[in-house]
């Protein structure tokens, strides 16, 4: 599991560290770059092609590119494509919108947390067993 | 802690209905996101949420109709998911829902008081030209960059819900790009160094933003060493660097309007330089085309951002009264404005002899490939190049609008 670290709560948590992680190395342009119907990752030059981000922990720097970014997030998160969980190292108004949207019509959240990069670069899985 | 005048905190409290309040939610949670100490009053905005990207784009545009939204300022449409002129390229029988949702959204977006420009280059029509220094809302990526490079109006990337949001209240969080230090170029890439048939390459500017976009990383970044830029170069620079990296802003020594000199743009601090080589360039042609060499050529995607009229004319030159090849498709994009004025000028017949489709609202990279976008595509557009090759999954090279034209015209591959 992941141990959360401290950070700004964008969108208020609790995040689940047990939920399945994935990172991601650079940013991503949700529009044009994952496909809400699939919950993948399409975007050819991104390093996690073909990743599916759907239920999972997603560490990432943040988003770029098109400004259909908030639209796509939140359509993922209506239909349960979407991460349950953002922890991110840039304030990123778009994300922020998305998932502030999806809570507004759909009573859906996706916590966001921002995090240092420091913390963001530490984040890893540990065991769980005791 | 945001600091919010009496108007602002009525919205919030839901005393302007329930869309004011949703739209002030998020302006507030965009201010508080981007640490801004208040919000400052807008002049325009060119919104991306007309733009159907799914149910939520439908489920927001009619919870903001029922709910009482009302408009701030002018507000303009970026494209559609679909064409009004050409809708056989997403033909409703085969996908029903996107396009009832798509004319039900645009349909919404007119009812709400917005000006119907469908196009991603707003700026090519007097009324949707910010001026120098004019606070205002972009939200199509190339549009931000034009808006705060070329026309120095300030705007940060209000995505979708967000510039919307921003065109009802009016206002936005003051910091980034509104604000001058948000502006100033923190490092300078030298293309002085470029080799004379580098500097003299027709796809320069797209290289050139490719580059951008894939060097900048959050940075504003000043261009030194280019004698000269048409506005159509500098929106292939913005668009390329937009696509690829999400740049919002850049400078041009001696040509954008807020670098006259290189320390009017660094507000002379001294700042890091980079020199680009023609290697680099090589590099990113080398990126933005997929195809093998052995495909046959199916069309020819001009228009990424739209056509301006100046583009048009260069085409109707190259083509020099020859028609497009009846096995190849030739789409180009362009906004209802600049068709009009091709009509006026007597051009849209020509290029319907040329066998050229003139396509407006939309844009072609994301057309279903059931449209005939179905194999080998040109394009003189890195925009394109960039998004076309993940979003259709065509093979696609990426060459100079005269090599667009002489494989059209052939119907093969010209390089």
């Amino acid at each position: 599991m992941i141990l959360i670290p401290d950070g700004t709560w964008l969108i208020p948590g609790p995040i689940d560290g047990a939920s399945e992680f994935v990172r991601l190395d650079e940013p991503l342009s949700f529009w044009g770059g994952f496909d809400a119907a699939t919950g993948t990752i399409i975007d050819r030059s991104h390093p996690q092609h073909g990743q599916s981000l759907a239920g999972k922990l997603v560490a990432m720097p943040g988003s770029k590119g098109s400004s259909g970014t908030p639209g796509v997030l939140g359509e993922a998160i209506r239909r349960g494509t979407g991460p349950s969980a953002l922890i991110i190292t840039k304030a990123d108004i778009n994300l922020v919108a998305g998932a502030l949207t999806a809570a507004a019509l759909y009573d859906s959240t996706c916590p966001i947390l921002l995090v240092t990069q420091a913390a963001f670069d530490n984040l890893s899985e540990v065991s769980n067993e005791t | 802690m945001v600091e919010l005048t009496a108007q602002e905190q009525t919205w919030l409290a839901g005393e302007g209905g329930p869309a004011m309040q949703l739209a002030m939610q998020l302006i507030l949670a965009a201010a508080e996101v981007s640490g801004a100490p208040h919000l400052i009053p807008i002049e325009m905005a060119h919104i991306n949420s007309c733009h159907y990207s799914g149910r939520l784009s439908l489920d927001f545009a009619e919870f903001l109709i029922a709910g009482g939204a009302t408009l701030s300022v002018p507000t303009h449409t970026n494209a559609s998911l679909i064409s009004c002129s050409t809708p056989t390229l997403r033909p409703e029988s085969e996908n029903p829902v996107e396009v009832a949702g798509a004319l039900r959204v645009m349909e919404i977006y007119e009812e709400l008081g917005c000006t119907s420009m469908w196009t991603c280059a707003p700026y090519q029509q007097p009324d949707g030209r910010p001026s120098f220094g004019q606070h205002v809302v972009g939200s199509e990526s190339n549009a931000v960059g034009f808006f705060n490079s070329v026309l120095g109006a300030r705007t940060n990337k209000y995505g979708d819900l967000l510039d919307i949001s921003a065109a009802m209240v009016g206002r936005v969080p003051y910091s980034g790009l509104h604000t001058d230090e948000g502006r100033r170029a923190t490092h300078v890439l030298d293309v002085s160094s470029l080799s004379p048939s580098a500097l003299q390459d027709p796809n320069l500017p797209h290289l050139l933003g490719t580059f951008l976009g894939r060097f900048a990383g959050g940075r504003v970044v000043a261009i030194d060493g280019l004698d000269s830029a048409s506005e159509d170069e500098l929106k292939a620079i913005a668009a390329g660097a937009a696509a690829s990296g999400g740049v919002d802003m850049f400078h041009v020594v001696g040509i954008t309007p807020e670098a006259a000199t290189l320390d009017a743009a660094t507000n002379g601090i001294s700042v890091d330089t980079t020199t680009l080589t023609d290697t680099d360039l090589l590099a990113m042609a080398g990126l933005l085309s997929t195809a093998t060499g052995d495909e046959q050529l199916r069309s020819v995607c001009l228009g990424t951002p739209h056509f301006s009229v100046a583009e048009f004319l260069e085409l109707v030159v190259l083509l020099d009264g020859r028609r497009v090849d009846e096995a190849i498709t030739v789409l180009v994009t362009t906004s209802r404005a600049v068709s009009a004025e091709l009509d006026v000028r007597g051009l849209t017949s020509v290029l319907a002899e040329a066998n050229v489709d003139i396509v407006l609202d939309t844009c072609t990279y994301y057309t279903p490939i059931s449209s005939g976008l179905d194999g080998l595509t040109m394009t003189n557009s890195a925009k394109w190049a960039y998004y076309g090759q993940g979003m259709l999954g065509v093979p696609v090279v990426f060459a100079t609008l005269e090599q667009c034209v002489e494989s059209a015209v052939s119907g093969r591959l010209i390089r």
